[in-house]
């Protein structure tokens, strides 16, 4: 038998025995195919960034025909619910209480100052969901354009305010929360389910009887990376028909693009999984481990929800060093904006960087010794 | 290389081992080892725990590299090419190797397919394999669902799938009951006419007798190497047998004779006491008082001599274990512990099974049986921490089912693997157990002190309990579970990985306290310590085989030199025969 066929053959047995592994342990088809399909329907149907209704108590202090056009065009909105309360103070006791979001004042020289050109208004709202606040600090200025352009059409010309969102015209938050779900997915069964096979072979002793065989380290990893590298597929699998069926959201760039992206980003959660199983020796440790190095940082500081440009200099430079950031980017790309060379191939390129890293660090760990 | 060294199966020269403890010093492992063994036969590695066994193994399989020293296998250095050492070497270690979501077969085609045996090779080994092992009905089984003994063939089975150049096992035999042992020796020697040379290491002194060669090694040292007779013969002419006095039980004489001047080793041995003195007694007929009969040497006695020699018995002597408490109040033969039909379900499965015995006041009691008999269930249900499915539990003329906290009272409990706090010092471990039974002021100083002394732990106080050495820990934990003074004290497989000093010391505890009038039930798997109780009961898969006094359960066996061991193999065998008859081939074990 030559080298290489007795290579194979050996990679062969240790893969065989993963894979049956896998399938008798519930908890890895659990995390490998039910994990995917919850966090499909928890973040596809229950996480929404959209603002849709927005209740506002207005007080209209200068009661003239201009400011009942201006709350009329409030109440033609779809995003808002109008409540009209005779003074301030009311306005004021609503929001605290949070019966309303927010509340629109128009003062008592609101006609006088619209006609001297200059007219202003006040809208509050409250401040301990600042998401929310600043979505609809945003949104008042539709209604208040689409007034001002028909108020002023006859002595200052006709002023359109065209607000257009791009990539996501109907300004859907489950057009860039589905893609970044995929590295979610990805990332757990990638990291987290690698990061207890190599601790639980040193904590049953099997490592140290498979150690004694003609068996090489590389051998080792590739039969522990090829069965894990299929359940993250199947779960990427899930992931696209979630998007494409239930979630509708096209894919603007070419899948072929996209399966490239998704393999590469699941071997640098598999380098990961395994590095950290490879140099803890503890499952218990290695999990908690992979959960703060990867699945809070992926869900936080990715760009998965929130946006990375709001955020503080400092966090923003360690997104730098998160695998997730990239993906999410690549992800958001392929699927909204479609196959932009520079963007895509640059996130691959760092993606396949690391992953290239992390698995040659795994192997230099795995040496047959015991100390 | 010298042609001695192509030429031996293993080699060791100077070879150097030393690890670094979490707590930051550094232990020597193995101390300048020198070793060697030829082609062909049986060598063992003996010695108590901690002796550096395991690290010699690890690193003859390449899976370390020595400080100092070169260690060669098959003519290969081990530092510098293990990969080669490992493509011709097998090697079991303790925990098997076994994967036990995979079956029986599974696991074999696994280690035949990383070691390249052919589909021919497997078709031809496979039966021999199974025959060898008794395997055959099981091969569709998950590993992880055989018993301990069976696993331990499996293991063994892994390893032969291809004839290794040189088999290595590590206490292949470790917690595995007498029967499935004798079986594995029985495969040793078969391979061992074939040919094949193999290298095993043992704490059970008795096998290590049964090989070619012995390397005996204590706390990284080599005491001896050689044929296992010239460790023997260091005890020729200093082994005696000696009868109690009438009235006095075994064990009592026996903790006497271990306090003597003169005598290195005392242990109860079918009702009598075999006797280790310290030089070659010239006038036999009566020693210290005693008569005595001249018995045949054997391996244990020059093993205890040769550790007394480098001073490791020297903490056994020169310590008084008298009764140091005053009696505890009742009268003797009072039925304490009653148990009738208890039975415990996990399941479908009776973990025990309708089991009955009852234990007297100041009696020692014995668990007897292999791992998975039942031994931990029973003794859980007994101090109350897992509720019985059925029968009856009195503790103390308590029901344990219906009061089990008044009934805790009365008992102390020492859990396998003692239950200590590791971070915390022993004075504050102490403080701690005194505290939780609910002594307070002057008593609870009182009975601290008295716990320091007795158990020799006043250098320690201020040592976090997790660094106290093994045989301290025990002491420890024993201490903390009779500061409350219970009446019956508990004890769950607490000469586990015990060295042979610390398992004399600790029944010369036992003793003394059975003398104040504590009851004492123990389980252990090391049957000669059921010599020292009064009473002992065989369980296997959950039922009781048998029980009664020593010399009762020595009568299940044929002839006047019976061990207890011999016994319980008899009885299980016989058990588990009629198990057979009754069911369907292939539904045992």
């Amino acid at each position: 038998m030559t080298g290489w066929l007795a290579k194979l053959r050996r990679i062969r047995a240790l893969t065989d025995k993963e894979t049956r592994q896998i399938l008798r342990d519930p908890s890895s088809v659990a995390i490998g195919i039910v994990f995917p399909i919850i966090m499909i329907l928890l973040f596809g149907y229950g996480l929404s960034l959209d603002v849709t209704r927005v209740n506002v108590a207005v007080v209209d202090q200068d009661a003239s025909a201009d400011s009942a056009g201006l709350v009329g065009a409030f109440r033609l909105s779809t995003y808002f619910g109008v409540t009209m309360v005779p003074s301030l103070a009311q306005a004021t006791t609503l929001v605290m209480n949070r019966k309303v979001d927010g509340a629109l004042l128009i003062p008592s020289d609101f006609t006088r100052r619209l006609h001297a050109g200059g007219a202003e208004l006040q809208i509050l709202v409250n401040g301990t969901d600042s998401n929310q606040a600043r979505i609809m600090q945003s949104y008042a200025q539709g209604p208040v354009a689409s007034w001002s352009a028909r108020a002023g059409g006859a002595s200052a010309g006709p002023v359109t305010v065209v607000d257009r969102m791009w990539f996501n015209e109907t300004n859907n938050s489950r057009y860039f929360i589905v893609p970044g779900l995929i590295v979610m997915v990805m990332t757990v069964i990638g990291a987290f389910l690698t990061a207890m096979v190599i601790a639980r072979e040193w904590e049953r002793g099997t490592l140290e009887a498979l150690f004694v065989t003609p068996m090489l380290p590389g051998e080792f990893l590739i039969s522990k990376t090829v069965p894990y590298f299929g359940l993250g597929t199947i779960g990427f699998v899930l992931c696209v028909l979630a998007a494409r069926f239930l979630f509708h959201v096209p894919l603007r760039g070419s899948l072929l693009m996209l399966c490239l992206a998704a393999a590469v980003y699941l071997l640098v959660a598999l380098g990961i999984g395994l590095l950290v199983s490879t140099l803890v020796k503890s499952q218990f440790l290695a999990s908690q481990l992979v959960l703060t190095l990867t699945f809070l940082p992926a869900m936080m500081l990715s760009g998965f929800i929130y946006d990375l440009r709001s955020m503080p200099a400092v966090v923003q430079w360690i997104t730098y060093a998160l695998p997730a950031r990239y993906a999410v980017s690549l992800m958001q790309t392929l699927y909204l904006a479609g196959d932009i060379g520079g963007v895509v191939w640059l996130n691959l390129g760092i993606l396949a960087a690391m992953a290239a890293a992390l698995l040659a660090a795994t192997r230099l760990a795995t040496r047959k010794q015991l100390s | 290389m010298t042609a001695q060294a192509a030429s031996a199966a293993l080699q060791l020269d100077g070879v150097g081992k030393s690890f670094r403890r979490e707590t930051g010093e550094t232990v020597l492992a193995l101390d300048n080892i020198s070793f060697s063994i030829g082609k062909g036969g049986l060598a063992a590695l003996a010695g108590p725990d901690g002796a550096g066994k395991t690290t010699l193994l690890r690193l003859l399989a390449g899976l370390m590299k020595a400080d100092g020293g070169t260690v060669s296998v098959l003519g290969i250095d081990a530092a510098k090419d293990p990969q080669a050492i490992q493509s011709r070497i097998s090697y079991m270690p303790q925990q098997f190797g076994l994967y036990d979501d995979l079956t029986v077969q599974e696991n074999l085609d696994l280690y035949a397919n990383l070691h390249g045996v052919t589909a021919d090779e497997k078709r031809s080994e496979y039966p021999r394999l199974m025959e060898m092992t008794g395997l055959d009905p099981f091969t569709a089984r998950l590993a992880g669902q055989l018993s301990g003994g069976m696993k331990q063939k499996l293991g063994l089975a892994c390893t032969l799938v291809r004839s290794p150049e040189l088999l290595l096992l590590d206490e292949p035999t470790v917690g595995v009951d007498p029967l499935s042992r004798r079986e594995l020796w029985e495969i040793i020697h078969k391979l061992i006419k074939e040919g094949m040379t193999v290298l095993i290491s043992t704490s059970y002194l008795d096998e290590a007798a049964a090989c070619q060669r012995v390397l005996v090694l204590n706390e990284g040292k080599k005491l001896a190497e050689g044929p296992p007779d010239e460790v023997s013969r260091l005890a020729q002419g200093r082994t005696f047998l000696a009868q109690p006095p009438d009235g006095t039980k075994p064990r009592d004489f026996q903790a006497r004779l271990l306090d003597e001047p003169g005598i290195i080793d005392a242990v109860p041995e079918s009702g009598q006491v075999r006797l280790v003195s310290q030089a070659a007694w010239s006038k036999p007929g009566t020693f210290a008082g005693v008569a005595v009969k001249a018995m045949p040497e054997r391996f244990e006695d020059g093993f205890m001599i040769l550790l007394e020699q480098t001073g490791g018995a020297a903490r056994t002597h020169g310590q008084t274990h008298q009764p140091q408490e005053p009696a505890i109040g009742g009268t003797r033969g009072d039925v304490v512990v009653e148990v009738r039909d208890l039975c415990r379900r996990f399941g479908k499965f009776l973990a025990v099974d309708h089991v009955s015995f009852s234990v007297k006041r100041g009696e020692i009691f014995g668990l007897l049986g292999p791992n998975g008999a039942g031994k931990t269930t029973t003794f859980r249900m007994l101090c109350g921490l897992l509720p019985a499915s059925e029968g009856t539990l009195k503790i103390a003329a308590t029901d344990v089912r219906q009061h089990s906290a008044s009934a805790r009272q009365h008992l102390g409990y020492v859990a396998q693997k003692f239950s200590l706090y590791g971070q915390l010092t022993v004075g504050e471990n102490l403080d701690f157990f005194a505290r939780a039974y609910g002594l307070g002021g002057g008593k609870k100083r009182e009975r601290i002190a008295w716990a320091l002394d007795q158990f020799k732990l006043e250098p320690f106080v201020r040592l976090p309990s997790a660094q106290l050495p093994g045989g301290f820990k025990q002491r420890l934990a024993m201490a903390a579970a009779l500061l409350h003074r219970p009446e019956i004290l508990f004890l769950d497989e607490p000469t586990s990985g015990a060295d042979p000093f610390a398992r004399r010391e600790f029944w010369q505890r036992i003793t003394a306290l059975a003398a104040t009038g504590v009851t004492v039930i123990i389980t252990t798997h090391f049957m000669p310590e059921a010599e020292y109780c009064d009473r002992a009961a065989i369980l296997d898969s959950g039922k009781v085989l048998a029980q009664g006094t020593p010399a009762e359960l020595r009568a299940h066996a044929a002839g006047a030199s019976a061990t207890i061991e011999d016994a319980f193999v008899a009885i299980v065998q016989e058990a588990r025969g009629k198990q057979h008859e009754g069911a369907p081939a292939g539904a045992g074990a």
